[in-house]
């Protein structure tokens, strides 16, 4: 029952061999590239290295940082923090969101917890466990020198987050409390009941504001990034500023600055139906891929297991309960098909299949998220699944609170998980109380994303990534927790230190609005504006959303094959050519557009899903969130290939001004491990 | 079921507004409140009408985005966010009124959509504890008393959807400035900015044209969070302690 019984030693590559693919199956899809790599990050153990960097980093001294402007995009925990930390040490920051408040950005519905190395419980834990537990539960395809560092600065965001006035939950002696989370053996998760996500948002956005009220900050809400502005300067292209959409009076708005930081979350809403914020998109990241960023993995995808079922057709997104939830509440499902229908309470204990504790004895319930996921998916495969019948199959499983109701007391459990419960009440109209709640996997978190050297800045210089906007932290799978510590790591502790060696070369030369980058990148905003509203078609845009996650959920979602990501892209292809000739957007270019705002954002989403399928079909492994069905072990479990598999899949567009994709060209960072032994993963 | 919805339209902040009424059937009661408008603004493209702007996001009660008066209720009939109201708290054939929030601190943008950029300035005068990135002592080296950790979390919990402005018939913000002062004033870290930050929150509140408060009580019966209406007590308390501070 250790952390460590992983027997199954896989080859380690080293660092000169190039890593040979047996069958690349997306070989018609794409057009091989140079290898690219990270060239920050320094050299030396492991645990040095981030200081070295940041003393390395040169500084920029307070009189001219004044000088120095700096466009954030996205107010999540990794915007507004960067936003925040960059207006106290006195750059000029303009900070942009879609919502009407920065304090909207959807790290605020994160629930469980964030975790840091405190060992407040001193039980074994450590920054070294922290690294260890993240590579390992990324299954091995993260950048180790990233994840030490996210290991490394976690207690300082504690320590920030407390002092902002964050009011965790706490033991009787009135220190700080914690819980466990999926994937580790350690108690190192501090949390604000089911609301963790929004207490520390709001200890962001409130430090944000505080900047705005010193005159640091700028802040432009209900404005939307449409494209990035790249200027030559005559030795090395730079991300120099902004095209903004205002969503209110539908100006066209160009922003320059001397450095563009992206935080504008993740792409999960690709799938359409996902846990994410009907806001969420990809168009920042994905303009800013189509000007030369490179995007990342971008078929790692978190399926997470915990959501409440689909209920009809109109559903239009999905509701998560927290991961904490599995820390008392037990999985299970009939023995037989047969008892199925039955109401659970009915269903005797012996014939119960509390399925999670069966095939994983030493993790149980707290396995990592891909892993019960697919158990879930199997077991309604298997057709031992409960609730109605979606399409001749029951889509969930029981997640049972009855033992802990009898253990901790119906008011022990309200205490802990009081809102969660609730929400589902309100939902479902059952209450968990009293039935087993009903849950099923859905599409929650992105690890896939802009790819970003270990000063987090991306392909193209002067553009920096953050939180799950980029790809760097999380490997192929995104431990519980973690995405709020890797939000506020990029943002309070990172960002702040490796942006001002970048910003020591400026102010660089002062962009005109008129110059030929800027103009080119409003023109293309302005047709693609245009074009939306003359299609005048039939469909609505939501349809054609709606049609597209169906495609990405069947065959790019917790199981992917090689004809299926096939058929999927071709079916992409046929849709997006009909979005091209048959979308219906009314209104106007010059109010609140809603239809319009949309428009733009699937027609992203259509690209990158093309691109999604072409890198899982070219991934003939299965790692984490990515499951080739092709890649396999006897029992089932997930089958990665170190020797060919054990890269970044970094990929540059390539693709036409018509919206089509080309052949993009992938770009292989080898991923190598110095301190930490490769291994298969195993929770059982 | 099938519904008549009498919905508020408004092109833009300078254009009056008027009633329109709608139609909608199948209407499942397993769907949110925001998806029965999916549904209608579905039928109303399909006819070449124009979509109702309303705003929503996470669609799970907690980024306090969305925010309607249903039949004269701010976020409707139940003890929750618009988003979190589902349609098995009506009856088929019903008609149901659909309003922005009245206030007039909160301008209508279009629609259904108003401006609660008001909020974002009262916090910009104090509703936060001055402590910039870095310079934070060692999470344990305060301890907080578990009963002050947990009123400040329970009133922290506001999410700003500014539905106690539109159900109070003053248009008073008190019950979210409360929220704000008791988060911070319970803990020892927000102890030294305590007086300014309530004397400056309240007076940027007055300057953005909300109400005082006459303790009607109808903030907190329509609050989704059910932030509790003794934080206007704590807040009037604050604010006579900094004056007899010298404030």
């Amino acid at each position: 029952m250790t952390d460590m019984p992983d027997t199954t030693l896989t080859s380690h590559p080293s660092h000169d061999s190039p890593l040979e693919v047996d069958t690349d199956d997306a070989v018609d899809y794409y057009t091989p590239g140079a290898p690219i790599g990270d060239t920050k990050a320094p050299d030396g153990p492991i645990n040095e290295r981030w200081q070295t960097r940041k003393f390395e980093a040169r500084l920029v001294n307070p009189a001219n940082r004044r000088k120095l402007s700096v466009i954030i995009v996205g107010t999540g925990l990794a915007g507004a923090s960067a936003a925040a930390t960059l207006g106290e040490a006195g750059y000029v920051v303009k900070s942009f969101c879609y919502q009407d408040s920065p304090r909207r950005a959807h790290s605020i519905a994160a629930q469980g917890g964030i975790n840091a190395a405190k060992n407040y419980k001193e039980d074994g834990d450590s920054v070294h466990r922290l690294f260890y537990d993240t590579v390992k539960g990324g299954d091995y395809r993260s950048r180790e020198s990233n994840v030490y560092r996210l290991a490394e600065v976690s207690t300082s965001i504690i320590d920030q987050c407390v002092a902002q006035g964050v009011p965790f939950a706490r033991e009787y002696g009135g220190l700080l409390d914690n819980r466990s989370f999926g994937g580790v053996q350690v108690s190192r998760t501090f949390y604000a009941r089911g609301q963790t996500g929004q207490q520390l948002l709001i200890g962001a956005y409130q430090a944000l504001e505080r900047q705005v009220a010193a005159g640091t900050v700028e802040t432009f809400t209900r404005h939307e990034m449409l494209e990035v502005i790249v200027v030559d300067d005559g030795d090395t292209s730079r991300a120099r500023g902004i095209i903004a959409r205002d969503m209110v009076t539908g100006e066209i708005e160009t922003h320059l600055a001397d450095v563009v930081v992206l935080a504008s979350g993740g792409y999960g809403n690709v799938f359409y139906l996902s846990t994410n914020a009907m806001g969420c998109n990809v168009t920042a990241a994905w303009r800013a891929h189509r000007k030369g960023a490179y995007m990342a993995n971008p078929c790692y995808t978190q399926i997470h297991p915990t959501c409440i079922p689909v209920s009809g057709a109109h559903q239009s997104k999905l509701t998560l309960m927290s991961e904490s939830l599995r820390n008392d509440g037990r999985m299970w499902v009939p023995r037989t098909k047969a008892d199925c229908e039955k109401d659970p309470r009915s269903i005797a204990e012996e014939d119960r299949d509390y399925f999670l504790e069966r095939i994983y004895p030493s993790f149980g319930n707290l396995v990592p998220r891909d892993i019960a996921s697919r158990a879930a998916k199997n077991m309604c495969d298997e057709g031992r699944g409960v609730g109605p019948e979606v399409d001749g199959v029951r889509r969930g499983v029981y997640l049972d609170f009855a033992d802990a109701i009898a253990r901790l007391g119906k008011d022990g459990v309200e205490e802990k998980y009081d809102n969660l419960l609730d929400m589902y009440e309100r939902i479902t109209g059952e209450n968990p109380y009293e039935v087993p709640m009903r849950i099923y996997p859905a599409v929650h978190y992105v690890m896939g994303g802009l790819w970003v050297d270990y000063d987090l800045q991306s392909s193209i210089p002067g553009l920096f990534v953050t939180g799950e906007a980029n790809f760097s932290d999380h490997g192929a799978n995104r431990l519980g927790a973690s995405a709020l510590m890797q939000g506020l790591a990029d943002g309070y502790f990172v960002l702040p230190h490796t942006i001002r060696d970048y910003l020591a070369d400026g102010p660089f030369e002062k962009v005109d609005e008129d110059h030929p980058a800027v103009l080119e990148a409003r023109s293309a905003v302005e047709k693609r504006i245009e074009h939306f509203l003359t299609v005048n078609g039939t469909r609505s845009v939501d349809s054609y959303h709606r049609e597209l996650g169906h495609i990405m959920w069947e065959y790019c979602g917790m199981e992917r094959t090689e004809d299926g990501l096939k058929k999927a892209i071709d079916l992409i292809r046929t849709l997006r050519d009909d979005f091209n000739r048959n979308l219906k957007v009314l209104g106007t270019a010059d109010s609140l557009n809603q239809s319009l705002e949309k428009a733009g954002r699937v027609a992203d989403f259509i690209e990158l899903g093309e691109l999604m399928c072409i890198d899982a079909l070219n991934r003939r492994e299965s790692c984490g969130g990515h499951f080739r069905a092709e890649s396999q072990t006897e029992d089932g479990e997930a089958l990665r290939h170190d020797d060919q598999y054990a890269y970044v899949a970094a990929w540059e567009f390539a693709g036409g001004e018509a919206g089509t994709m080309g052949k993009p060209v992938l770009h292989k960072e080898h991923l190598v491990y110095t301190a930490i032994e490769m291994k298969q993963r195993s929770y059982k | 079921m099938n519904l008549t919805l009498k919905i508020w339209r408004q092109p833009d902040a300078a254009t009056t507004g008027s009633m329109h009424t709608y139609e909608v059937d199948d209407v499942s009661e397993d769907m949110s409140f925001l998806e029965m408008l999916d549904v209608l603004n579905e039928q109303l493209n399909a006819k070449g009408e124009e979509p109702i702007a309303f705003d929503s996001d996470c669609r799970e009660g907690i980024c306090g985005m969305c925010g309607l008066m249903i039949n004269g209720e701010a976020h409707g009939p139940v003890t929750t966010t618009t988003c979190q109201l589902h349609m098995r708290s009506f009856t088929d054939g019903e008609t149901i009124t659909i309003e922005p929030w009245r206030s007039d601190a909160f301008p209508v943008v279009k629609d259904l959509v108003v401006d609660r950029g008001a909020f974002d300035r009262i916090i910009q005068q104090g509703g936060f504890i001055s402590v910039n990135t870095g310079s934070a002592p060692e999470a344990h080296a305060v301890p907080v008393p578990r009963d002050d950790a947990m009123r400040a979390f329970n009133v922290a919990t506001c999410i700003g959807c500014g539905a106690c402005v539109a159900a109070c018939p003053n248009g008073s913000a008190s019950l979210f400035i409360g929220a704000k002062i008791t988060h911070l004033g319970e803990l020892p870290q927000g102890q030294p900015e305590r007086d300014s930050r309530v004397v400056n929150m309240v007076a940027q509140h007055d300057h953005e044209g909300f109400g005082g408060c006459t303790n009607i009580g109808e903030c907190a019966a329509a609050c989704p969070k059910e932030i509790p209406l003794d934080v206007i007590s704590q807040l009037n308390k604050d604010l006579r302690t900094a004056i007899r501070h010298g404030h």
